[in-house]
């Protein structure tokens, strides 16, 4: 068992994820992937599905990675990771090869809730040992921002336009970690950069566990979400305060919250400050602050502040 | 050296248990199935050492070999048809990124209507994909074709496809010789390539290859492709001597001297040999060419055989509606387009979705051949059996 994160102290210097990549300044996927691997260290490979991170990390011949990284397609992160995990367990009984390796398999949210949803309940189902990450940015950015289901309700997205007869996204995000906890895992949970002590200590449990992990952090982006550059962690944040993101672990079917808030900011001040909600109707603000509420209530977050 | 009756599918299975794989990872599809199933019986009995990955789908078992592979595992996986189709965009990735898998596809039709029998479309769409292609028409040709095609795949770092027909191959029992297993070690010793994935490395693959790099580094793939036509040939002769076989790119029936030919792949170019000795008992000079390796394409000792012959049929188990042929007659016209003196070319299809083809419709391309060989002229493309 590795110790847990608690001070600033406890965080290793050396930073595996390089400066100077190409994803959009403020973007929070970087932050949330910069913590990671300061969580797994350098005894990693990372497989990363087609999306922002994948494209804006990789242009040849640059490379933000100093851990081994790979890519091979968009909806397949899982099923390579699986061959990956499964190559370096026969290689090993074998005796053909003596490293271990902790295996991380990276998607965004389409690549993970869409087109990749098979390849991941396959490879959690036969329990692989390694760790899914799914950073949600809550709509294919890579390709201009088109709505996933795991796009909020409401949200405006090139695919989900608000306009006279929609108002944006008529469909509710997929609850990801119940997915994944159905298929009997050891350890799911949320998680957000904003919270690094929190996102790094779980990093580090679902990598001690023994089998199929996974981590779904939301990873607010500034420039699909519509939002100034600075202001992505504050979001993540109010995210995380207004209930609704829950942090919470799940091992071995039992949830436990990991982040409490006793007192909950109102989603209005969540929604206002993201170009995404600007068209939102009071009714809508009503209807996502009585789901937030039923979340909350599942989690025992506190009341909202009035 | 061991003896047993075999089907085509449980000789290949033979093969990656000798070949000591690291890594399986397969999905069902008939007639593929009875390879997988063997090999898992191999696995729980503890003959074979191997991770089976039981994958949900053909796309994620291409792309766990993938994975696997880049770690220096040896790897296998075997398909068919619809399963070939769904690996498409991972195929292409297998290649570009030079993983040494191999893979058995039991040919069979694509859907729609669906098919299990055996046609080569499924391995003609994919004849772009940048995958060593090469043909086994017995069950003894798929044990020693998958022992070899391990050798190659590592050797030129690309992966290799063995195709055999389905069911005629895959599920006809045969009398088949095991190899002497010390020499199949000492010929494919198991001992991992490099762990590409390693943090000692620590390697970015499969990056964003921009249009300053992405050709320079399509070319790699292409040129290695190239450049295996020579080493594929040296890895078969030595095969050949140290288990007294006697492969090669293209097998040349009848002819040294003949006048026309047929030309195949697979197991129907059996009948054509059996048409062609009873037209040689009648003083036709008729041959018979089947091509085993279909990639890397062997055009120019096609070109060398084919010297003096007049006319080919092109026997194509595949289609390429609205195309000017179909894709091994294409292949063979442009292969042989820079001979000084070309045969006339005569395009059949024969055999979809498993039709039998008679030997009186072989009888029927043979004196087609002929005609088109005497004229000088070939008609259009030829369907044999379908009816009106
Ligand atoms: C099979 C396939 N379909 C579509 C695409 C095009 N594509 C590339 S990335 C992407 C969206 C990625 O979205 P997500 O997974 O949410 O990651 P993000 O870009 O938001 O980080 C799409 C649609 C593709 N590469 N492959
Ligand atoms: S679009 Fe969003 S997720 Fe993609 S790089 Fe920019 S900020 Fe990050």
């Amino acid at each position: 068992m590795s110790t847990a994160f608690r001070t600033i102290k406890d965080i290793p210097k050396e930073e595996y994820f390089a400066p100077g990549n190409r994803l959009c300044a403020g973007c929070t996927a970087a932050t949330a992937i910069r913590q990671i691997l300061k969580a797994s260290g350098r005894n990693v490979v990372v497989v990363t599905a087609t999306g922002c991170v994948e494209v804006a990390t990789s242009y040849f011949p640059q490379s933000a990675w100093r851990v081994p990284w790979v890519h091979i397609a968009f909806e397949n992160a899982a099923a390579v990771a699986s061959g990956i995990e499964s190559a370096m367990k026969a290689l090993n009984r074998k005796k053909k090869s003596d490293e271990r390796i902790h295996v991380i398999a990276l998607g965004g949210d389409g690549g993970t809730f869409d087109i990749g949803l098979q390849a991941l309940s396959g490879a959690l189902e036969r329990g692989h040992d390694l760790l899914y990450i799914c950073y949600d940015n809550e709509a294919y950015m890579n390709t201009g921002i088109q709505r996933s289901s795991a796009t909020p309700y409401c949200a405006a997205a090139t695919t989900c336009p608000p306009g006279r007869l929609s108002s944006g996204q008529s469909t509710q995000k997929k609850d990801l970690v119940a997915i994944a906890v159905a298929h009997g895992i050891p350890y799911a949970a949320t998680a957000c950069p904003s919270y690094p002590f929190d996102l790094m200590n779980k990093v580090r449990r679902a990598l001690d566990v023994e089998g199929p992990a996974v981590l779904h952090a939301l990873t607010p982006c500034p420039t699909g979400w519509r939002f100034d550059t600075d202001k992505g962690i504050d979001l993540g944040k109010l995210a995380v305060m207004t209930g609704l993101w829950p942090l919470y672990e799940v091992v071995d079917g039992v949830t436990k919250l990991t982040v409490q808030v006793p007192r909950r900011e109102p989603v209005k001040r969540y929604l206002e400050v993201q170009g995404r909600f600007k068209h939102v109707k009071d009714e809508d603000v009503k209807r996502i602050q009585e789901r937030t509420d039923l979340l909350a209530a599942k989690f025992g977050l506190g009341p909202v502040r009035q | 050296m061991k003896r047993l009756g075999l089907s085509g599918n449980y000789a290949v299975a033979y093969a990656v248990k000798m070949a000591d794989v690291d890594v399986i990872a397969a999905y069902p599809i008939t007639p593929q199935t009875t390879i997988v199933e063997k090999l898992s019986d191999f696995v729980a009995n503890g003959e074979l050492d191997a991770e089976y990955v039981n994958v949900e789908s053909e796309h994620s078992a291409m792309s766990a070999c993938v994975g696997a592979s880049l770690t220096g595992a040896r790897v296998f996986t075997a398909t068919s048809s619809q399963g070939l189709a769904y690996m498409h965009e991972v195929l292409f990735m297998a290649s570009a990124l030079r993983t040494p898998i191999v893979m058995t596809n039991v040919n069979r039709a694509l859907s729609a209507p669906l098919n299990i029998w055996n046609d080569h479309s499924d391995a003609m769409a994919e004849r772009d994909s940048g995958w060593i292609q090469l043909w086994a028409s017995s069950a003894q040709e798929a044990l020693d074709t998958t022992i070899e095609a391990f050798k190659i795949a590592e050797d030129v770092l690309l992966p290799v496809m063995v195709n055999i027909d389905g069911f005629i191959v895959s599920h006809t029992y045969e009398p088949v010789t095991l190899p002497d297993e010390g020499e199949v070690k000492r010929y494919i010793p198991s001992k991992p390539l490099t762990n590409r994935l390693s943090p000692r490395l620590a390697y970015s693959v499969g990056v964003v290859g921009p249009p300053e790099y992405y050709y320079e580094m399509k070319y790699q793939a292409v040129d290695a492709m190239e450049r295996s036509r020579q080493r594929i040939k040296e890895i078969e002769a030595d095969f050949n001597r140290r288990f007294g076989k006697d492969y090669k790119d293209i097998n040349a029936y009848y002819m040294e001297d003949a006048e026309y030919a047929l030309l195949a792949m697979g197991s129907m170019t059996g009948t054509a040999r059996v048409v062609a000795e009873s037209l040689r008992r009648r003083g036709e000079r008729a041959g018979v060419v089947s091509i085993r390796w279909f990639r890397p394409f062997p055009f120019e000792r096609l070109a060398e055989i084919l010297e003096g012959v007049r006319g080919i049929g092109v026997m194509d188990r595949a289609v390429t509606p609205g195309g000017p042929s179909n894709p091994l007659f294409v292949d063979v016209a442009s292969g042989l387009y820079g001979m000084a003196e070309r045969p006339v070319l005569q395009s059949f299809v024969a055999g979809l979705g498993g039709r039998d083809v008679s030997t009186d419709e072989f009888g029927m391309m043979f004196s087609k051949t002929k005609e088109a060989a005497r004229s000088g002229r070939a008609g259009p493309c030829i369907y044999v059996g379908l009816r009106e």
